[in-house]
């Protein structure tokens, strides 16, 4: 399976990060060399292992479903780049 | 008269309880350590006034007769991944420069009400991923160490908790939080020739700790010695409810309970640790901490951990595949960097970036801000992880990796029907130059071949320095212990520590 200039655009673009067809042509042979490398996974015999899901035996805490925070908006936008009337603020997305 | 930067944190401590000097003379001088090495570039923002702030409180509770607190007098470093409360946490990252959180980390906030001020923030690899600290976006860390041939190379610190290696190596502070996903706490304390422990998954809070793998993310602290680490490990673990992972248990007295005796104990030694290439000096210095693990009453023998080959393969799908998801938080909407391109030079992006014409403005600026905020190590593992989740490739990747990891673990539990620690190296080999491997990601990966599988299974792990190699760089050994054994770990290495009698120390050129 090789990682050719096609896939490393598509899945940038999933990963919503802008790249030149420059880059493209950079990461597309270290993808294929990384992914190569990866593969060996695929000799070993997992017949009947469940993958892991914690590394250390630990119960789910469940706590009571009130509110036990909240009240910071000015906290929450102090680091936004851009803040409006108490809102985060983007681009205008519909015309 | 003392020199106060060459004293570890229990030193420092009792110096300052006892009076032999006051904890504003200890933040004094460390504050002018740090402000004089600025050519190792550890540290990314100097808190002097935080340092001056501790060490203030700490001299007037004694001044009143009141019980000095567990680190009292004690100034650290804070690794840039910890958030700070009005002070830059920015992951070494361009796409969080700037970035002053609102709020404090759990772990941060244990060790100041513990008494222990800030020197500053310290450098590191960006959002952790690295092990030289050669993907800061503020530059390298330079080691303090230099090899003996007179040759003045620059050399890594090791990464990702490089700036906390160098400045403890420099004596710039006597000890700094670290966190270790790979290996990020216990290589980079192996190449400057200090100790380094990794707790088990769920003793330190991840709380306010910026995440790059969760399930494999775990904070731990770095000294000099391995009394040191045990001091603030007790001060950076315990519960909190506000980490799902965080595990409800009582923090042990690690440092009341230090026994260098491992009389009764079976050490293991994994055969598969030996791998292909392991330069000779590694092998000598495996050797003789199994010597020395013997003389401390130790039963040395011989165990198998089968599946070790894979670890660093399925590492580097899962801490990828976690990672991808982790950092798409970074939008420029929120916090961090923006990248909003004027509208009249927005089509010209979108056709130089192959964007569809169809996009809106808002996705042209999740896509520039992420391409110009995050570095290209973040942007290959983001690449990787977004691949290995993607639909159709997802069982063939990620499941089966996080079976093999189901292996490597029940390996490890095997391993402990016959031994109660394992002793490997900690790295496969010392520091190397800076530039020499950041050509060949593998290469580069390949570094933490002795301390991922143990990330894998959630085990404490500690390198302490074992001695040097013939180039007159540290080397360290890596003892790994069942989950929550930190008190075996701390031990064995404090029994390794006392018979290596490791004194070197870099001079000081900066």
């Amino acid at each position: 399976m090789s990682v050719d200039a096609a896939t490393v655009k598509k899945i940038a673009s999933l990963a919503r990060i802008a790249i030149t067809d420059e880059e493209v042509a950079k990461i597309a042979p270290e993808l294929d060399n990384i992914l190569g490398w990866i593969e060996q996974l695929g000799e070993v015999d997992c017949t009947g292992v469940e993958p892991m899901t914690a590394v250390i035996a630990n119960q789910l805490r469940l706590r009571d479903d009130v509110v036990t925070d909240g009240g910071k908006r000015d906290a929450v936008l102090a680091n936004a780049p851009q803040a409006e009337h108490g809102f985060f603020t983007v681009p205008k997305v519909i015309e | 008269m003392t020199n106060l930067t060459d004293l570890g944190v229990r030193e420092l401590r009792d110096g300052v309880r006892a009076g032999t000097f006051s904890a504003r003379e200890v933040a004094d001088a460390h504050i002018v350590a740090v402000s004089k090495a600025k050519q190792l570039n550890a540290f990314l923002v100097e808190t002097p006034d935080h340092a001056i702030a501790a060490a203030k409180q700490a001299d007037a509770a004694r001044a009143a007769g009141e019980m000095l607190k567990p680190l009292a007098g004690v100034p650290i470093g804070m690794k840039d991944l910890f958030c700070t409360k009005g002070v830059q946490s920015a992951a070494a990252s361009h796409i969080l420069e700037g970035f002053k959180p609102e709020y404090e980390s759990t772990v941060s906030q244990k060790l100041w009400d513990a008494g222990a001020g800030m020197l500053g923030k310290l450098n590191m690899d960006q959002f952790a991923m690295g092990s030289s600290n050669e993907t800061s976006y503020f530059g390298n860390v330079i080691s303090p160490w230099r090899r003996a041939d007179g040759g003045n190379a620059p050399l890594a610190p090791g990464g990702s908790s490089g700036g906390s290696s160098a400045s403890i190596a420099a004596r710039l502070c006597p000890a700094a939080t670290g966190t270790d996903t790979g290996g990020s706490i216990r290589q980079p304390a192996a190449f400057t020739g200090i100790a380094g422990i990794k707790p088990t998954y769920g003793r330190c809070s991840r709380w306010g700790v910026i995440a790059f793998a969760s399930s494999l993310d775990q904070a731990g602290p770095m000294a000099r010695d391995v009394r040191d680490c045990a001091i603030m490990l007790e001060a950076m673990s315990g519960f909190d409810a506000k980490d799902s992972t965080s595990l409800q248990l009582d923090v042990p007295k690690w440092e009341a309970n230090l026994n260098a005796s491992l009389a009764g104990k079976r050490i293991g030694i994994p055969r598969e640790y030996r791998v292909d290439n392991m330069p000779p000096e590694i092998e000598a210095l495996w050797q003789q901490g199994i010597d020395w693990v013997k003389d401390a009453g130790g039963d040395v023998v011989e165990v198998s951990l089968p599946h070790t080959k894979y670890a660093l393969p399925a590492y580097y799908i899962i801490a990828p595949a976690e990672a991808s998801s982790n950092l798409a938080r970074y939008d420029g909407v929120r916090y961090g960097l923006r990248d909003l391109p004027e509208a009249s030079v927005i089509e010209q992006i979108k056709r130089d970036y192959g964007l569809p014409q169809s996009a809106p403005s808002l996705d042209v600026m999740y896509a520039m801000t992420r391409a110009e905020g995050f570095g290209d190590e973040v942007k290959r593992r983001i690449l990787i992880g977004t691949y290995v989740l993607s639909a159709g490739f997802y069982d063939a990747y990620y499941t089966q990796a996080q079976k093999v990891r189901t292996l490597i673990a029940r390996d490890f539990d095997r391993a402990w029907e016959t031994c109660d620690l394992l002793l490997t190296p900690t790295a496969p080999s010392a520091a190397f130059a800076l530039g020499e491997k950041s050509a060949d990601p593998i290469a580069m990966y390949l570094n933490d071949v002795f301390t991922v599988p143990s990330s894998l299974a959630g085990l404490p792990a500690m390198s302490v320095p074992g001695g040097l190699d013939k180039a007159g760089l540290p080397l360290g050994l890596q003892v790994i212990g069942k989950a929550l054994d930190e008190q075996g770990v701390l031990d064995a290495c404090l029994a390794i520590e006392e018979r290596a009698g490791f004194k070197a120390r870099p001079d000081a050129w900066w």
